[in-house]
């Protein structure tokens, strides 16, 4: 199981709920399975996120592997310069 | 250089050789945007607002179309109506910049643009376009944009992250919070507490060539464009959004680039080129002038920040509680996320909050500049760390030590960190003899650090290995920083043939596969290791051919400073010479493509040491000695690092001492110029020393973490930091001119 953790940005669309524990092979369905879980949350990660899978930071990375406890922190999508 | 590792044995990455662009540009063979010169050629010229708000009513261009020579005019109404089409916000915005449709958001919007045969005769025409305005009220700050009834930008703006979310709309386009533990108890557990509020001005990246696109379109629907950008494939995506057209259709092509720092991430004049030249049927181009560029195109954000932190009497950071509002400008789009995740990330502190607020109001948009956000949230937070420090009276670098963020420390805005050289870059700053040198009447010290993640994203590159042996190495990342000669660098290490025989090109959008822009810091690490990927898969093919050469297995082969050699030496060495001269009979050409979408990012840190004099009687602070460390994870180019690094420190000291926009109580702005926007220049600065540190991003071939931006974050701070040894007064609002200086020491004398 990986442990997501939602930023207090996030914590709107959870009822407050911080991390929860998700089964998901990669991040695709990650976000499906939080989906279900709190309903609406999939469009606000799809598109306005990078991911944070064991500390580092993926854009484009809906195909990434979860692994089996992996740390999964969703980020604000950066612009650099 | 501060190495934290022994240079593996590399023979070529991490030396100082010639830069392949340095005869062009000294020579003035370089074409820049505005060199382009097509036949038949015309030239354009941009209507723009006068106003900072106002409706459009009317537009006439019939004097302009009627002026012998003029050969194209065109409004927003040559475009297609992007929110009629249901297109997405973002790409709405970025049309609207572009060209006003209904409403102007800020003096320099544009309204027109015209083509004719002479630059004398299109700005004569610009000015015959008639427009009609009514003009609304302005708001020009964050402090007038959040106001009660403050007059609105964007009447269907709800401010998006709030729970629950507003009834009614705002210039407030987004909130962003981080948060964790238990503030009350953080501040309970400190020794001391500060709290300050301060303020930045929006400031320009003062890149020294103007924006400029050439446009060339042809009647089947194709048109080329010729411009200078950090990146010509988003180039092409954002013309083609605006002009409604596939991508297919566009081939860009990357001029020079006179320097972006972020702000040639954006498009400006290129949709308006295609479609004059659509109307016109001939090639146009587009330049601006400086006024244009200041009045136009994005500067970063002004801000307002407060924050409030506390320390115990031993130094442990125990909580921090941070409000931040960036203007974004007319469209939503400010780097306050970026600043929410870095403001207080290079610290591992246990109780914090961090609150932003992104705010449109009637300024350009804003656009990327080195770090976005960062810079600003630094000058805050380092400000505060610094007198914290003073009030625990704890050595500056000893209170970062105590609390800077290590492997494995959790984020503030989230994962743990990988592998880091954030300590590195403080021990670099104290172990050097600048952090103990005597200090003159009238001066003072100033240390502050700063934190940027660095990106990857997705590039493509090919390897050729020509006739001769030499290679070409062809990219599609706009070189702003060097990245030629740091692909050229790694190529020769991979292929173990000289730097000399190595041609880096950076190619068209229809010549190499797709690079995102040149920004985040990210071209060295991701362009690099696709050219990394590409000389690799060159190696295998060389070996390959090496085999079947002597009639073996390719486990028989192995490739030694840029030769083929048997595993036993049963064969005399095959050159890559040797190999290209006679590639026909071993498969044909040798040449590789590799694309990815690159992993592995190592995030930078830099700390830095400022000593300054300040003139008790005019209020000038004089910078006097400037050491800047930071961790590159490995300096390919060590030349073009300490470039970044100076660079970085230079446009800093400009952000700090006197660079920002004036306007008028029109909205209009007053300082449209390098003679009164006052930038740094070589006269005005000392030699900045820079202390390259080496902790090698684990994730890349060669261990690069990315150099272009966090050299900017911490100049504002270390600067404050230096006038407040210097005189005992802390300047919390940017730039510290001598006005605010004088000022600040008649308080204080009072």
């Amino acid at each position: 199981m990986a442990q997501v953790y939602f930023s207090a940005g996030l914590r709107d669309l959870t009822g407050g709920v911080a991390q929860v524990d998700v089964q998901a092979s990669n991040v695709r369905r990650l976000i499906a399975a939080l989906d279900e879980m709190f309903p609406g949350i999939g469009e606000r990660l799809s598109e306005a996120s990078s991911v944070a899978i064991d500390g580092e930071i993926l854009t484009d990375a809906e195909y990434e592997s979860v692994p089996d406890q992996a740390e999964v922190h969703f980020l604000d999508i950066l612009q650099g310069g | 250089m501060a190495l934290t590792e022994e240079n593996p044995g590399y023979k070529w990455v991490g030396t100082r050789p010639i830069r392949p662009d340095g005869l062009d540009k000294v020579t003035g063979k370089a074409q820049f945007g505005a060199d382009l010169t097509l036949p038949g050629m015309l030239f354009g010229k941009v209507v723009r607002s006068p106003h900072a708000h106002a409706r459009i009513l009317s537009i006439d261009t019939s004097a302009a179309e009627s002026m012998l020579g003029v050969k194209a005019v065109i409004t927003g109404s040559d475009f297609p109506d992007l929110a009629a089409n249901g297109a997405h916000a973002s790409d709405i915005d970025v049309a609207n910049n572009a060209i006003a449709r209904d409403k102007v958001l800020y003096e320099g919007h544009v309204v027109a643009a015209v083509a004719a045969t002479t630059r004398e005769l299109a700005e004569a025409a610009a000015k015959a376009v008639e427009v009609s305005y009514e003009i609304l009220p302005h708001v020009l700050t964050v402090d007038e944009a959040m106001a009660d009834n403050a007059p609105l930008l964007h009447e269907n703006m709800i401010t998006k992250g709030v729970d629950p979310a507003p009834d009614q709309p705002s210039n407030v386009a987004s909130r962003i919070v981080h948060e964790r533990g238990d503030l009350e108890q953080g501040f309970g557990e400190a020794d001391v507490v500060i709290e300050r509020e301060f303020t930045t001005k929006p400031v320009h990246q003062g890149y020294i060539e103007p924006h400029a696109a050439v446009a060339d379109a042809n009647n089947d629907g194709r048109a080329n464009i010729w411009c200078s950008s950090q990146g010509h494939f988003a180039m092409r995506a954002y013309t083609a959004t605006v002009l409604g057209v596939s991508q297919g259709t566009l081939k860009v092509t990357a001029a020079e680039i006179g320097g972006g720092f972020g702000g040639k991430t954006v498009i400006y004049l290129e949709p308006l080129a295609v479609r004059l030249s659509q109307r016109s049927g001939r090639p146009v181009k587009l330049v601006m002038d400086r006024d244009e560029v200041f009045r136009a195109t994005g500067p970063t954000s002004g801000t307002r920040i407060k924050v409030k932190m506390g320390i115990s009497n031993g130094g442990e950071l125990t909580a921090a509680e941070v409000w931040m509002a960036f203007e974004a400008g007319a469209y939503a789009g400010s780097p306050v996320g970026a600043a929410g995740m870095t403001v207080i990330a290079a610290y591992d502190i246990p109780h914090f909050l961090v609150e932003g607020y992104d705010v449109v109001c009637n300024k350009p948009r804003v656009a990327a500049y080195r770090a976005p956000g960062a810079p600003m949230a630094a000058f805050a937070v380092e400000s505060v760390l610094d007198e914290l420090a003073r009030s625990i009276d704890m050595d500056p670098i000893e209170v970062r030590l105590a609390n800077a963020a290590v492997e494995g420390t959790q984020a503030s805005y989230g994962p743990k960190f990988p592998r880091i050289g954030f300590v590195e870059t403080l021990e670099a700053i104290k172990e050097h003899p600048n952090y103990t040198a005597e200090l003159g009447p009238n001066q003072g010290r100033g240390v502050a650090a700063g934190f940027w993640f660095n990106a990857g994203m997705n590039s493509s590159a090919t390897v050729h290995v020509n006739e001769n042996g030499t290679a070409t190495v062809v990219t599609g990342s706009p070189d702003i920083g060097g990245s030629r000669q740091s692909m050229a660098l790694m190529a020769a290490e991979e292929l173990g043939i000289p730097y000399e025989s190595i041609k880096p090109v950076v190619a068209d959008t229809e010549t190499v596969g797709f690079n995102d822009v040149t920004g985040g810091s990210r071209v060295t690490l991701a362009t690099g290791a696709a050219v990394v990927d590409a000389c690799r898969l060159v190696i295998e093919d060389l070996r390959a051919r090496a085999a079947k050469t002597w009639d073996v297995e390719i486990d028989q082969v192995e490739w030694v400073d840029g030769q083929a050699q048997h595993v036993d030496g049963s064969q005399p060495p095959l050159s890559l010479n040797a190999l290209a001269a006679k590639s026909g009979r071993t498969g044909g050409p040798i040449s590789a493509n590799a694309s990815l979408n690159a992993r592995g990012v190592g995030a930078g840190f830099s700390t830095q040491l400022c000593d300054v004099e300040v003139d008790p009687e005019t209020g000038v602070t004089r910078v006097v000695r400037y050491l800047t460390a930071q961790d590159a994870g490995r300096a390919i180019s060590p030349d073009y690092v300490e470039g970044q690094m100076q660079g970085g420190v230079v446009q800093g000291i400009g952000w700090g001492l006197n660079e920002e926009y004036i306007h008028d109580e029109n909205g209009a702005m007053e300082n449209p110029s390098f003679l009164d926007y006052r930038m740094p220049v070589a006269s005005d600065l000392p030699m900045i020393e820079c202390s390259i540190v080496e902790v090698p991003n684990p994730a890349h071939p060669y261990g690069v973490r990315g150099v272009g931006e966090v050299g900017i974050v911490p100049p504002m701070a270390a600067l404050a930091n230096a006038i407040k040894d210097a005189t005992g007064v802390r300047l919390t609002d940017l730039p510290m001119t001598p006005i605010k200086v004088l000022e600040a020491l008649n308080e204080q004398s009072d």
